[in-house]
């Protein structure tokens, strides 16, 4: 195909990305981390942020305690009641929303830029002077549990819950972020109280802000709200066992009446997303199941058999040895043939190198999409926030090319051989 | 047209609308077709949504599977969609490989092969599409509701076509439809992005200005006849929890009366984004999660009006709370809704919805691609003055039009009523169980 001849050249896609010359970083007194980036063609800004606690400090009778404590944060707070909270936000046509995931408790907002500090305002009181109120918190544990009856019927979540109980057995990650609807029964008003005061603190917290403001007036707001922020009990996460990978392949279903699709999530635990070969596991899941339309997967399970409107296999990386699996639905009464197309692929992935023609279209698309990938603030923050968490160096995203280039097909079969035996997967399929 | 935007119709119908956006090297190119399920009848519901996916089976110039590969080596994205209204199909690339995207277009517009064999492979894919709504209780809840409110028009079935359409549309009938409808005269090329104009313009009359146009095609005639009384439908199926949709009959999005019913909207579920990408905010302090989850008779509540070109549907979705009942969940509805027909809100009520429509427009301006999305959307049901002139119309609603609309459309007689009822089946056997261990 030509090339066009109607771009013009006003935009360096070089200089596009983030870099050391135009992120601004700071580390507060208290040793929270601040990212910022202007973006003056955005009349909005976004911000994200994290700390560092999360489901591995649950006890085992209260699965699911960070969860509802980083949901409840914004129910009240000493400063403003909870229709208070909302009102400023949504008056403003903002929005701030926190989450909780296994290593860290995650937040995000975005604003007009002129509200900024409202912001960030309402995400330090949420953070710092929850107060979780009785009736309020009822009131968010019926939503959780209505969410948790809904997990129960939807075969997508259930299989990989499943799948997650066979691969990481004995390991803190088999357990679902959001809990079981026992543990969450169990959980009181003052357990939250009481994690938020052992947990929540400054050490370990990122946040990046990105969008129409200087990133001087940027760290300027921030360290209004956060910088006197101290918390003398602020516990550390545990450190995370080592995993013992699976002997052989296990297979296990979850039966749920009454549907008319099952899903099939498959595969084994992969690398953490600072591991060496990460990029190299990366580009070969690429093309295992996402390059094109889903990769050689959806090729001969989509394309060629017909079997499946979705599957696709995905590589979580993150900070310990997150899934690497392929997920598809498919007729009940295909199921068998969906699997074993899969598990033919595996099996060649696992013994042979990828194309070298293979690893260049990867390659060419890993490095393209970089600043499709930064096409909104959102999108910006995310890549400042992942920067920190995996302490890749403000330079990374410009160095990325040559990482990626480097990477050699004998290095992508090296990740298969480690981490996808076929013979010792986890297998789970849930449905009717 | 607003400046910055170059908006011209080519000899052969195709209406060509571009906006130089120059932050960022990108390119995002729409190419829109005024074909969707309002042009479908019994016997080809699904038809629209099957030919967008035939699309992408390849062209004699471009086998299947070429572009894609092409256009991921760029490290760009595309895709499709299909609505009740439209066709779309979108390439976001890096600037320098923005020709590749309109070559694409340009050739599947004509040159779609339809091959038997990715024909009956695509009609599995297509019903394991439908399969996978069919597990989600909203899906099934939705299909009753809109097929219970349009029993003229034909809004009436969902998007993705009746199963008994899927298994049996055959080759010549995808590719009537294609031929059809596929033609320079019924299609929108929106694009935005890296570019220079006058350059893109000759690239563009080069590929697609060749291309004959087709016959016009009828239109769409079954209008809805006004509904006359409540209708109720009750869907039973799996699980514990019981889901209500309530849909009132709409205006279109180029009513007058569509900007009041977008505040009414705003006021009493949240402002719903009409942002392809961006998102929305939450609706905590709208008057019916107010009335609802804060009073616990729902976990849950939302609404939405599209912008179509007939009267669609106004939306509102619920959850019931466990701990309430169907009859006290929809007493308190009623009253929010009687409380609206009874006095008009407040100007700061209104000020701030129209805060709310301020900032989601922001956010979306972000992306080049939501940016493009809006130079063809908007054509699909107005124009593109229609979006830049959204904001001042919403201001210029009064409290008494909110009154007014909220009179005329939110009536009992206007409505659908949908419940997704638990149907207590035993439960099958344990849930989790060991199947096989392989070596």
């Amino acid at each position: 195909m030509q090339p066009g001849t109607f771009h013009t050249s006003s935009a360096n896609a070089g200089h596009s990305l983030p870099g050391p010359d135009d992120i601004e970083r700071l580390e507060l007194d208290n040793g929270i981390i601040v990212l910022a980036r202007s973006n003056f063609n955005s009349p909005s800004v976004v911000i994200q942020g994290s700390l560092s606690i999360g489901g591995l400090s649950d006890p085992q009778d209260k699965l699911g305690l960070a969860f509802f404590s980083a949901l409840g944060l914004m129910r009240g707070t000493a400063a403003r009641s909870f229709q208070q909270i909302y009102d400023t936000l949504e008056s403003a046509g903002a929005s701030l929303g926190f989450s909780g995931g296994t290593h860290t408790t995650s937040f995000g907002g975005k604003a007009l830029a002129e509200d900024l500090g409202l912001l960030l305002v309402l995400a330090a009181e949420a953070m710092r002077q929850p107060v979780y109120p009785p009736e309020q918190i009822e009131r968010l544990r019926a939503q959780l549990l209505t969410g948790l009856a809904i997990r129960s019927q939807d075969t997508s979540e259930m299989a990989s819950l499943a799948f997650d109980q066979v691969i990481y057995a004995g390991h803190p990650y088999r357990y679902p972020e959001d809990g079981y609807p026992e543990t969450i029964s169990a959980i009181q008003v003052s357990d939250l109280q009481e994690f938020q005061r052992r947990h929540y603190g400054p050490r370990g917290m990122v946040i990046a802000v990105v969008g129409g403001i200087e990133p001087a007036k940027a760290m300027e707001a921030v360290a209004k709200v956060l910088a006197d922020w101290q918390n003398p009990l602020q516990t550390d996460p545990p450190a995370l066992p080592g995993l013992n990978p699976l002997a052989e392949t296990r297979r296990v279903k979850v039966n749920i009446g009454g549907k008319a699709q099952s899903d099939i999530v498959l595969g084994a635990a992969g690398p953490a997303r600072r591991d060496p070969n990460f990029l190299a596991a990366s580009l070969g899941n690429n093309i295992l199941g996402q390059f094109g339309m889903m990769g050689r997967l959806g090729e001969s399970v989509r394309e060629q058999a017909g079997l499946a409107y979705y599957i696709a296999s995905g590589l979580a990386g993150g900070i310990g040895p997150g899934p690497w699996d392929v997920a598809a639905g498919v007729d009940p009464e295909n199921v068998d043939e969906a699997i074993d197309l899969i598990l033919e692929e595996l099996q060649r992935f696992y013994q042979e190198p990828v194309t070298p023609e293979e690893l260049a279209d990867s390659q060419a698309n890993y490095i393209g999409r970089l600043p499709l990938s930064m096409e909104s603030n959102a999108g910006v923050a995310s890549a400042l926030m992942a920067l920190e968490r995996f302490n890749l160096g403000l330079d990374y995203y410009r160095r990325y090319p040559d990482l990626v280039r480097s990477v050699t097909p004998e290095q992508v079969l090296e990740t298969a051989r480690q981490y996808l035996d076929p013979a010792r997967l986890g297998i789970a399929v849930a449905g009717s | 047209m607003p400046p910055g935007i170059t908006r011209l119709t080519l000899s052969n119908g195709l209406q060509v609308l571009l906006k130089e956006i120059h932050s960022a090297p990108l390119i995002s190119h729409w190419i829109w077709y005024r074909v969707g399920s309002r042009n479908e009848h019994p016997g080809k519901t699904g038809i629209s949504h099957w030919v967008e996916h035939m699309q992408f089976k390849g062209t004699p110039d471009y086998p299947a599977g070429v572009i894609d590969k092409a256009i991921s080596r760029e490290g760009g994205y595309w895709n499709a969609f299909t609505f009740l209204d439209w066709t779309a199909y979108y390439e976001s690339l890096p600037a320098a490989s923005g020709d590749l995207a309109l070559r694409t277009e340009a050739d599947r517009m004509v040159n779609s092969l339809f091959e038997e064999q990715e024909v009956e492979s695509e009609r599995t894919v297509i019903i394991s599409e439908r399969q996978g709504n069919e597990n989600e209780p909203t899906f099934l809840l939705n299909e009753e509701v809109q097929a219970a409110a349009f029993r003229v028009h034909p809004y009436h079935h969902e998007i993705i076509g009746d199963m008994a359409d899927l298994q049996t549309i055959s080759r010549s009938l995808l590719y009537d439809h294609y031929r059809a409808h596929y033609v320079p005269n019924n299609a929108v090329l929106a694009v935005a992005g890296d570019f220079e104009t006058a350059a893109l313009l000759k690239s563009i009359r080069e590929l697609y200005e060749p291309i004959p146009a087709g016959s016009n095609l009828p239109p769409v005639q079954r209008r809805e006849p006004p509904q006359h009384g409540e209708r109720r439908v009750r869907v039973e199926g799996p699980g514990e929890t019981t889901y209500v949709q309530l849909s009132y009959h709409a205006p279109a999005a180029n009513e007058a009366d569509f900007y009041a019913m977008n505040v009414l909207d705003s006021l009493l579920t949240g402002p719903s984004s009409l942002n392809l990408f961006g998102g929305g905010i939450s609706n905590k302090t709208s008057r019916l999660y107010q009335a609802l989850v804060e009073t616990e008779k729902a976990v849950s509540v939302s609404g939405g009006l599209g912008a179509t070109i007939d009267p669609y549907l106004y939306d509102i979705h619920m959850i019931l709370h466990p701990q309430s009942s169907l009859d006290e969940l929809l007493e308190t509805t009623e009253a929010e809704i009687t409380r609206m027909q009874a006095s008009p809100p407040t100007p700061e009520e209104l000020g701030r919805a129209v805060k709310q429509a301020r900032a989601l427009f922001a956010y979306g301006s972000e992306s080049i691609s939501n940016q493009a999305f809006w130079l063809g959307f908007a054509e699909m049901f107005a124009d593109y003055d229609w979006f830049t002139g959204y904001l001042e119309k919403l201001a210029a609603v009064t409290p008494e039009d909110v009154q007014r609309v909220a009179q005329a459309y939110l009536r009992p007689q206007n409505r659908v009523l949908g419940t997704y009822v638990p149907d207590h089946r035993p439960a099958p056997e344990e849930g989790y169980s060991v199947e096989e261990a392989e070596g």
